[in-house]
């Protein structure tokens, strides 16, 4: 595999998910507890959805076979997406919706610091914009686990029952496959060993600040980033692949 | 169940550096930094300010109505609080 292979890949697994967790936010529009936090939901849903097409861009542009962001966010089948099941999970009720945008940014977060740095200016480019938006997800959603961690007797318990119940998805953030070595090795991407280590810190420093215990590392699933997906995953590229599958080319 | 509201909380947002920060709106929130994430998310999404400031609103002590007359009626006779003879140059903005 080329360099140039390697980053369009890369850049196709980031589009992934952030397409991906950008649908799942998306399906919570018009559902949210307030007003004010729907509108934050809304903003984040479109952040997503806004990085997941510069990362689309930039594979499409490598990979130069003609096919634009819409092909490959609509036209693909379901093991051709190299996302984290992670980000594919339902959004439960709000506890789950919480925990899994902190389990995730709080990865996401370290992974785009490292890839500012690296040696591909187009992944650096992206890198530098969305790190900006996801710190200040990330200020929210660990808000709102604070809030709810350290809340009523209630909401602590269905929180914690959230973090045992997504912990075995964060496992996969740190797994290096081929394509994280390539990209560590000949782009000087992210080191996912050191990283896992900062994530480590960092999420227990929230956990403890909202109360909650860490649940223990155990059985880690594995999957996303070879294409091998969990039951959701196929509802949900259903619900927003319907429009281009049904009617190729549709434009409004 | 009943559902109890948030609090209400006025937004102040500064547009730029320079300017003093103005009243945006309100947002309810639980509490003091969530009213400043909602005040984020709902008055700069369009790159309206570099600055917010959040104020629960029964906080703010305002003027009486009632008094409107005691309060404001006597410095209108007194034109010579304003200092309508200086000559302001085309430059100066936001004076």
């Amino acid at each position: 595999m080329s360099p140039e292979q390697a980053v369009c890949a890369y850049a196709m697994r980031l589009g992934d998910n952030a397409l991906v967790l950008g649908q799942r936010l998306t399906e919570l529009v018009a559902a949210g507890p307030e007003l004010e936090e729907e509108l934050a939901n809304a903003n984040f849903a479109l952040d997503y959805i806004g990085q997941a097409r510069m990362y689309y861009a930039l594979a499409a542009r490598l990979e130069g076979k003609g096919r634009d962001e819409d092909a490959l966010a609509f036209l693909r089948p379901e093991h051709e997406f190299r996302n984290l099941l992670l980000v594919e999970q339902p959004n439960g009720h709000f506890g789950d919706t919480v925990v899994r945008q902190v389990l995730f940014e709080s990865f996401y977060r370290l992974q785009l610091d490292a890839l500012v740095q690296c040696k591909d200016a187009g992944l650096a480019e992206i890198a530098a914009r969305a790190a900006k938006e996801v710190r200040y997800h990330l200020r929210h959603g660990t808000q709102w686990l604070v809030r709810l961690g350290d809340g009523t007797a209630q909401s602590h318990a269905r929180v914690q029952a959230s973090l045992l119940e997504l912990w075995p998805y964060t496992g996969e953030m740190f797994a290096e496959d081929d394509l994280d070595v390539i990209i560590r090795e000949s782009v000087g991407g992210p080191d996912l060993a050191a990283l896992q280590r900062e994530w480590q810190a960092d999420v227990a420093a929230i956990v403890e600040q909202a109360t909650l215990t860490l649940p223990d590392s155990g059985w880690m699933a594995s999957g996303g980033k070879q294409g091998r997906h969990t039951e959701h995953m196929g509802y949900l590229l259903a619900e927003m692949q319907y429009l281009q599958r049904s009617y190729p080319g549709a434009t409004w | 169940m009943t559902k109890q509201e948030w609090p209400l909380y006025e937004v102040f947002i500064r547009s730029r550096a320079g300017l003093s920060h103005r009243h945006a709106g309100s947002v309810h929130a639980a509490d003091d930094a969530m009213a400043l994430d909602h005040a984020r998310d709902t008055y700069t999404r369009r790159s309206e300010g570099v600055s917010i400031w959040v104020v629960r609103s029964d906080r703010i002590v305002a003027s009486d109505p009632a008094e409107t007359a005691a309060f404001f009626e006597p410095a209108e006779d007194k034109v010579y609080r304003h200092p309508t003879f200086y000559d302001i140059p085309d430059e100066v903005e936001n004076l």
